[in-house]
């Protein structure tokens, strides 16, 4: 159940290849990636940079994956997150997440996500023509959350 | 009790402070009081900790509520809401 902060890019097709492993058990693999839009809240966006909480954040985000085991029954994950300047259309995210069947597989990634999003600690920050700007959390990512405290 | 202090992203641009160390005197017990105390620096700090303004607060690195009690040689950090993913 890796879990990496890192400033490379990541390639999809390796990571995926990587976390299955040749593992015959696996029939699902469900995949989340997150990218960087070029327009938000009304603004183009030139560049984003993320920061985030050495330690605390790879602790956060090896809490999320720990509840999702205990919820599913999952046979492996990975996080991937990316951390200093980031490009629009760059990718920023990836949650995977391998099970025997597809039900648990999307359902954990999708927890995952809405974990990451509230719980781990990054932040971004978007350069814009109007100068530069952090990004506001957003109130539909609690919502988003809370759906799952009464699964 | 000494703490060491951590500031993240429009809380750390604000006050111009990434990180510091502090001795507090008996009565700061909890997260509350520790960010009442740190606002009687005045400006920056009154304006940045300011109590309508939504932080998070982690102690020791994990999420915490602002009832949290202080542990000496802790590390506590203040930042914004997350914007990950």
């Amino acid at each position: 159940m890796p879990v990496r902060i890192q400033e490379a890019d990541f390639d999809l097709s390796e990571e995926v290849a990587r976390l299955r492993q040749g593992d015959g058990q696996v029939g699902a693999v469900a995949i989340f990636i997150g990218t960087v839009r070029d327009l938000n809240e009304g603004s183009t966006v030139q560049q984003m940079t993320l920061e985030h909480y050495p330690g605390m954040t790879e602790a956060a985000l090896q809490g999320i994956v720990e509840q999702a085991k205990t919820r599913w029954d999952l046979i492996d994950t990975l996080i991937i997150h990316r951390i200093g300047a980031l490009q629009p259309k760059d990718q920023i995210v990836l949650v995977a997440v391998t099970s025997a069947h597809r039900g648990e597989a999307f359902a954990a990634c999708e927890f995952m996500m809405d974990y990451l999003k509230t719980q781990a600690p990054f932040w971004k920050k978007e350069d814009t023509p109007e100068g530069a700007r952090w990004v506001d959390a957003r109130v539909s990512d609690d919502q988003a959350l809370s759906r799952w405290s009464t699964k | 009790m000494k703490l060491h202090l951590r500031f993240f992203a429009s809380i750390r641009e604000s006050l111009g402070v990434a990180q510091e160390d502090i001795e507090l005197p008996p009565s700061i017990k909890n997260i509350a009081d520790l960010r009442t105390f740190l606002m009687a620096r005045g400006a920056p700090w009154s304006d940045v900790l300011a109590k309508d303004r939504v932080l998070r607060c982690a102690l020791n690195q994990q999420m915490v509520s602002v009832d949290t009690e202080l542990i000496d040689d802790a590390e506590v950090a203040f930042f914004p809401p997350v914007t990950g993913g």
